[in-house]
């Protein structure tokens, strides 16, 4: 059994002949100028596969540039699963994002560098000493391993999260790039029985992940019935790039056959055109290049179309995800994947300010809706992010899922049937003919069904504005609640078969400990 | 036997079940009867009117109000409870009159004239049943001079007026002129409620209470009845 998601009648904000011009045009760039590739692998396979090759020269580092006919793209597209299945440690975890389907899964995201802590000071009124307010205070510092087992354990418990991107950049002083990755696969999977997802730091590390998951699903076969982990890689440098180290990375993924998402991070105006039609041709050409390799390396690679467009602010040149173009481009680009009928990763509710607020709400619900409403099989909507992607907040992970309770709720398809109508109708007459006229009574039959909404469960009373406070016990609430670890004798496993998990990421040794 | 029917009809108050074919909460009760049934039920068994009230009834209602406090319950919860006591009150009311108990207060209320707003009137005079007092509603859009006549004529404990409109709350003020002209203001208390109003302006035309809802009224005129023993 799989978790729902939430399927929507998608918004289409391009014309199918506009996503027919995009198309093409994206076709034409992979010719012309076509893609510069900084990975002699791949460059071959390319090669290989009938693209035409040319050794130039940008700077010190070998590069080649590839030249990708049509039939090679839409040959891969076409070889490319258009149903792919990201399993979990509780297989009712799992999710099946079938591209021909618009159904939403929600999604944490990114690799932030700052944790951001909460604390409520209480502060007096000046002018009249009884009265006093709890104010958040917010304390940034690096995030740590076990900064992420909390992340994960959180997300563990809010019921609008289907799966796990790893959030927290790990950087405690023992983690090292020999070990940072099999920490942090370890630290999210421990902590969530939901899918897991992240990037990779060290190709090195690759075949000790996917042991460990193995580990931990029961064998090479069990994973890959059941993919417990998945990888996101930015191969591409925009505009047009394929950088040598992640497009190698990769390379090896799909040689293995583990789902992964190949995504691309343009930015409207410095990276990519600042025009809407620019931007898309690029990131389009981008994604699909990615998506090729992948299939000419491993014919049927899960593969997710993945798009992250931001636009660029005009001052200071940082992304500006908060802009409504950064919206737009992102539904722009849920629309081309649905034109290829694959499953896509899209991105929603990253913000630009810097603490959990009213800008926050604003800017994140603004895209949380109507990416939503475009229907990304596998939407990263920035639970917990602020400041575009650099920090991650608890505080804000759990206002956002009450925001996505609202929007799920909402995108519930409507109940209109004749049964319905009759009831109604009996209704109608009844209440007329009493001397109240009210229908207060027939709510009841209703009010314990889910068939309505409740109200935001940060609301304060009377005119106090409680939402952070109020939000904050919640957090506390969930953090309390257990989580389903990884059994004793697996860990054990894992921590004589895997090198460099930090002693510290047992849960089990605690507990002896204490 | 009786004690279970005393506890069986807290029980249904608490469930909200006027009749027998109200569901209720925890499970579907429909079919099993319900506080209109179990309060005739008493009668016949000879429960006294006051075990009826006060350890059915009332004790129920109170469940309601605690849990309505704690969020578990809705208005539409507190709404079908009270409105359950009512239909109770009202086959009760017989056998009050006959032995000469009273009920916790008479209330009269209103919307005033010029305004047809009455959502929130229905829904105080509901809960003031509920809570055991007489409830005469004169409906919508009531004449001053309509009001003060009521006033003589059924010597309430309380007048509640009603509105939502900022064009129709001065009326609540003529309607308290019109009590002193006719020597009644000190008869009656006078609660007002309503969108336009607040607990300034009920000080600024005279009234004794500015009631945000019908729970709050509640506890005003409890309060009032309190004070006079």
């Amino acid at each position: 059994m799989a978790r729902q998601g939430v399927l929507v009648e998608p918004y289409q904000r391009l014309k199918l002949g506009q996503v027919e011009q995009i198309h093409r045009a994206s076709l034409a760039i992979l010719t012309d100028p076509g893609v510069v590739c900084f990975n002699r692998n791949a460059a071959e396979i390319f090669g290989d596969h009938g693209a035409e090759v040319l050794s130039i020269n940008q700077g010190a580092a070998a590069c080649w540039l590839l030249k990708i006919p049509e039939k090679v793209i839409t040959d891969a597209v076409q070889a490319a699963p258009k149903v792919v299945k990201l399993g979990a440690r509780d297989e009712n975890n799992c999710l099946i994002l079938d591209g021909h389907e618009p159904r939403v899964h929600f999604v944490t995201g990114s690799e932030t560098n700052i944790w951001l802590d909460v604390d409520f000071q209480a502060y007096v009124k000046k002018s009249d000493p009884n009265i006093e307010v709890m104010v958040p205070e917010f304390h940034r510092r690096r995030g740590t391993v076990l900064d992420l087992c909390q992340a994960a354990h959180l997300c563990e418990h809010l019921d609008t999260l289907d799966a796990f991107i790893r959030p927290v950049n790990i950087q405690d002083k023992d983690i090292t790039g020999d070990n940072k990755d099999v920490n942090k696969f370890f630290a999210s999977l421990n902590n969530t029985t939901k899918h897991v997802m992240a990037g990779l730091t060290n190709l090195k590390q690759l075949d000790n992940v996917v042991n460990m998951a193995k580990l931990i699903v029961g064998g090479e076969e069990q994973l890959k019935e059941n993919p417990i982990i998945s990888f996101i890689t930015c191969l591409v440098k925009s505009p047009l790039q394929f950088v040598d180290d992640t497009t190698q990375t990769l390379i090896e993924i799909c040689r293995r056959g583990l789902p992964l998402v190949v995504s691309s991070s343009p930015q409207a105006g410095t990276t990519a055109p600042i025009k809407e039609d620019g931007i898309m041709a690029q990131i389009n050409a981008e994604v699909l290049a990615g998506i090729t390799l992948s299939q000419l390396v491993n014919r049927g690679t899960p593969v997710l179309y993945g798009s992250v467009p931001v636009r660029a602010r005009l001052d200071n040149l940082n992304d500006s995800y908060g802009a409504p173009e950064s919206s737009q481009y992102n539904i722009d680009c849920v629309q081309m994947a649905r034109f290829y009928k694959l499953p896509c990763y899209s991105t929603a509710g990253v913000c630009d300010t810097k603490t959990p607020g009213m800008q926050s709400a604003i800017e994140r619900l603004l895209s949380d809706i109507l990416v939503t409403l475009s229907g990304p099989q596998y939407l990263h909507c920035a639970y917990g992010l602020l400041d575009g992607n650099s920090t991650f907040c608890l505080l804000q992970a759990v206002l956002d899922d009450a925001h996505f309770q609202m929007i799920k709720f909402f995108l519930r398809q409507p109940r209109i049937s004749q049964a319905d109508i009759d009831d109604s109708l009996k209704q109608v007459r009844e209440v007329v003919a009493t001397p109240q006229k009210l229908y207060i009574r027939y709510i009841r039959p209703m009010l314990r069904s889910g068939q309505l909404s409740m109200p935001y469960p940060f609301e304060g009373d009377a005119e106090t504005d409680n939402v952070l406070a109020l939000a904050y016990d919640r957090m506390k609430q969930l953090l309390s609640q257990p989580v389903e670890h990884i059994d004793p004798a697996t860990t054990s496993r894992v921590f004589q078969e895997i090198p460099g998990i930090l002693p510290r990421l047992n849960v089990y040794e605690e507990r002896r400990e204490q | 036997m009786s004690e279970d029917i005393i506890a069986l009809l807290k029980e249904n108050v608490i469930q909200g079940r006027k009749t027998k074919d109200d569901e209720g909460i925890d499970d579907n009760m429909t079919g099993t009867p319900g506080v209109v049934e179990l309060t005739q039920l008493a009668l016949e068994k000879k429960s006294s009117l006051d075990t009826i009230i006060t350890q059915g009834l009332t004790a129920g209602m109170q469940v309601v109000g605690e849990k309505f406090a704690t969020k578990e319950y809705f208005i539409p919860d507190m709404l079908a409870s009270a409105e359950a006591v009512g239909a109770a009150m009202d086959i009760l009311k017989p056998h009050l009159e006959a032995l000469d108990m009273a009920t916790r207060g008479k209330f009269i209320i209103a919307t005033v004239k010029g305004d047809i707003h009455d959502i929130g009137k229905n829904i105080v005079a509901i809960l003031l049943r509920g809570a055991g007092y007489e409830v005469n509603d004169l409906g919508i859009d009531v004449p001053t001079e309509g009001i003060v006549e009521v006033v003589r004529e059924y010597k309430p404990d309380f007048l509640g007026l009603s509105a939502l409109l900022t064009t129709t709350m001065v009326v609540m003020g003529e309607i308290i002129e019109g009590l002193k002209e006719n020597g009644l203001r000190d008869k009656v208390k006078v609660l007002i409620g309503g969108a336009a109003v607040s607990n300034e302006y009920a000080q600024e035309i005279g009234a004794d209470a500015y009631c945000v809802d019908g729970f709050h009224a509640i506890k005003i005129i409890d309060a009032f009845q309190e004070a006079k023993v």
